[in-house]
């Protein structure tokens, strides 16, 4: 177990401030082992950016590096994003 | 875009230090007035960035405390010794200075009397924060889903609202303290971590449906998270909420 680990809602505001929705509500399916489930759940790891992993086989679904006044955002690993307008 | 208002997007707002009230010798709770708050839902957080005068600026989350038609925003705030923020929210702040925040944020670790239940609560440390705010608010909604709050702590001092949860309890609310590290004389309910054999005597069965929202330490809520599993429960059933090795 990593003592660092944390969950989506850890980076709601991260989220919110890049996408302009409320995230943590919306289902993700994973593009590796196709389990879906809310944004909230997903494991978030924090480092140099952030990292988002599948709860069922930990693969990698999301990264997101930061600046200032810019964001990138590495979706690779989510197949579908399902958003409530 | 800072202060620019489009519709979702979150902007920093100032809010406006009101009141304090110290709950335990590390913890202290926080109540801002933040001008045109949307307001809440229970369990949701808001962003607070602090800004030195050199431009260096740290950025943590915490959970509000009040209840969900509250106009004011009241945050509960532990203070970690080798912090950047919260030493500064617990001792410097006064009333009348402001800080930057955002939110309402979030909508995943939220529970509404609508919901429904049966509701299990379990905190570890001061991830009672956010479960108190659904406590609160089904008190004030005269909401009485049945809910059972298993609130683990080091030690009778360290117990946040107290005197609050005394008060609330009854009405389809059973409150449950455990105390790891130490207990005082006479004290007849669970003195250990939490564990499987604990949650199966709190919470009802798997049968019964009932909704679990944790919130403490990575290492609580892993353990609690797993206990339950392996009680049945099913896992869309278990919102989690881990601040990590120390809290926030």
């Amino acid at each position: 177990m990593d003592e660092l680990m944390l969950d989506g809602n850890a980076v709601a505001g991260l989220l919110q401030e890049v996408f302009a929705v409320e995230m943590t509500t919306a289902v993700g399916t994973c593009a590796s082992c196709g389990a879906d489930g809310p944004v909230g759940a997903a494991h978030v790891f924090r480092g140099a950016g952030i990292v988002l992993r599948c709860p069922h086989c930990n693969n990698v679904l999301a990264k997101i590096v930061k600046s200032d006044s810019r964001a990138w955002i590495d979706l690779t690993g989510i197949r579908i994003l399902e958003v409530t307008l | 875009m800072a202060g620019t208002a489009l519709p979702g997007r979150l902007t920093w707002q100032l809010a406006e230090l009101v009141g304090a009230v110290v709950e335990t010798p590390q913890v202290k709770t926080l109540v801002f007035d933040v001008p045109g708050w949307p307001g809440h839902r229970a369990g949701q957080h808001v962003d607070v960035r602090l800004t030195a005068e050199d431009g260096y600026q740290a950025e943590r989350s915490y959970s509000i405390a009040s209840r969900s038609d509250s106009t004011r925003v009241a945050l509960t705030v532990q203070r970690l010794e080798d912090g950047e923020v919260s030493p500064y929210l617990t001792e410097e702040l006064r009333p009348g200075d402001k800080i930057e925040l955002r939110g309402p944020i979030g909508g995943y670790f939220v529970w509404e009397p609508s919901d429904g239940g049966p509701l299990v609560l379990v905190a570890g440390g001061s991830g009672i924060v956010p479960l108190m705010a659904m406590i609160r608010t089904r008190a004030a909604a005269g909401d009485d889903t049945e809910t059972h709050l298993l609130y683990s702590a080091r030690s009778q001092d360290d117990l946040i609202y107290r005197d609050e949860l005394e008060r609330l309890s009854g009405n389809g609310l059973e409150v449950v303290y455990t105390l790891t590290d130490s207990h005082p004389p006479g004290w007849t309910s669970y003195t250990r971590r939490v564990d499987r054999e604990m949650l199966s005597e709190v919470a009802p069965i798997a049968s019964e449906h009932p909704l679990f929202f944790s919130c403490g330490p990575t290492p609580f809520v892993e353990a609690v998270a797993e206990a339950l599993v392996g009680l049945g429960h099913e896992t869309r059933a278990i919102k989690t909420e881990r601040f990590g090795p120390t809290g926030r």
